[in-house]
């Protein structure tokens, strides 16, 4: 359940990056279709943190530690958000890259995390 | 009111690639400050300079974010200062790293000159040097 949501999380962030990039590209600021989408990305950490901590608190034991495991979690769900805030802020191109590095972000933290719990 | 607000002159170093830089700072400094704090915390005999380098690294990050978000000539000669100490720390340090692997028996943020983290460690620097140079305040100018 778990691995499926990490994997699934990371390409959805990879997904918005590629998306904010081709605004970027295009010289556009971050609009509200992007935030719609930062929102879903942003949703998709905030489950997964539940469905950790969740299975954490069923026992389970992450292979590389717990506190690591959680701190990665609410890492993987402060990472879109706070990029968002910026764009809102920087209404140029400059804030879709942010948003885009974000997702790039994002995607290596579902990463390590899949190593985290699977070792 | 007054005294919170900012003075005009003062310039701007979060407009435009900025932002950016401050994203990318502010992640490097929850990702190298968590990381030492827990080492430290539970396992610092096994890898002491290791450790004590990536809260070294994780303050620098810091300072830099701070001085990039408040912005002004000083706070931007400062930032330049320290980015070109980051520099020279990623680079000494990741020369240590490849020299002397037995010095460093865990990474460390700037090991391998950051390859974890995607250079971003070495690359930052260089990059944020570029666009404080460039948001020097011309005197021709306005």
């Amino acid at each position: 359940m778990l691995d499926v949501l990490t994997v699934v999380t990371g390409v959805a962030a990879l997904l918005l990056g590629a998306w904010c990039g081709w605004a970027a590209y295009r010289d556009q600021p971050t609009k509200d279709w992007h935030f719609i989408g930062m929102a879903v990305v942003t949703l998709l950490a905030l489950v997964q943190l539940v469905v950790g901590i969740v299975q954490l608190a069923r026992g389970e034991d992450p292979a590389q530690g717990t506190t690591i495991f959680v701190a990665y979690l609410l890492g993987a769900f402060a990472c879109v958000p706070a990029a968002g805030f910026l764009s809102l802020g920087e209404r140029t191109r400059w804030g879709s890259v942010t948003v885009a590095a974000s997702g790039v972000v994002l995607a290596v933290l579902e990463v390590r995390l899949y190593d985290i719990w699977g070792g | 009111m007054a005294t919170a607000r900012e003075k005009p002159d003062r310039t701007r170093l979060i407009g435009g690639p900025g932002l950016l830089l401050v994203w990318l700072y502010g992640v490097m400094v929850v990702g190298a400050v968590s990381r030492s704090a827990y080492q430290i915390a539970t396992e610092f005999d096994r890898a002491p300079l290791a450790y004590t380098l990536s809260a070294l690294a994780g303050v620098v990050y810091g300072f830099i974010t701070y001085t990039l978000v408040r912005g002004g000539e000083t706070a931007r000669r400062a930032a330049l200062v320290c980015c070109a100490a980051e520099l020279v720390g990623v680079l000494t340090v990741g020369t240590w790293t490849l020299v002397d692997p037995s010095a460093f028996p865990d990474a460390t943020v700037w090991s391998d000159y950051g390859m974890g983290y995607l250079f971003i460690p070495v690359l930052l620097p260089l990059t944020a040097v570029y666009w404080l140079r460039r948001a020097r305040p011309r005197p021709s100018a306005a």
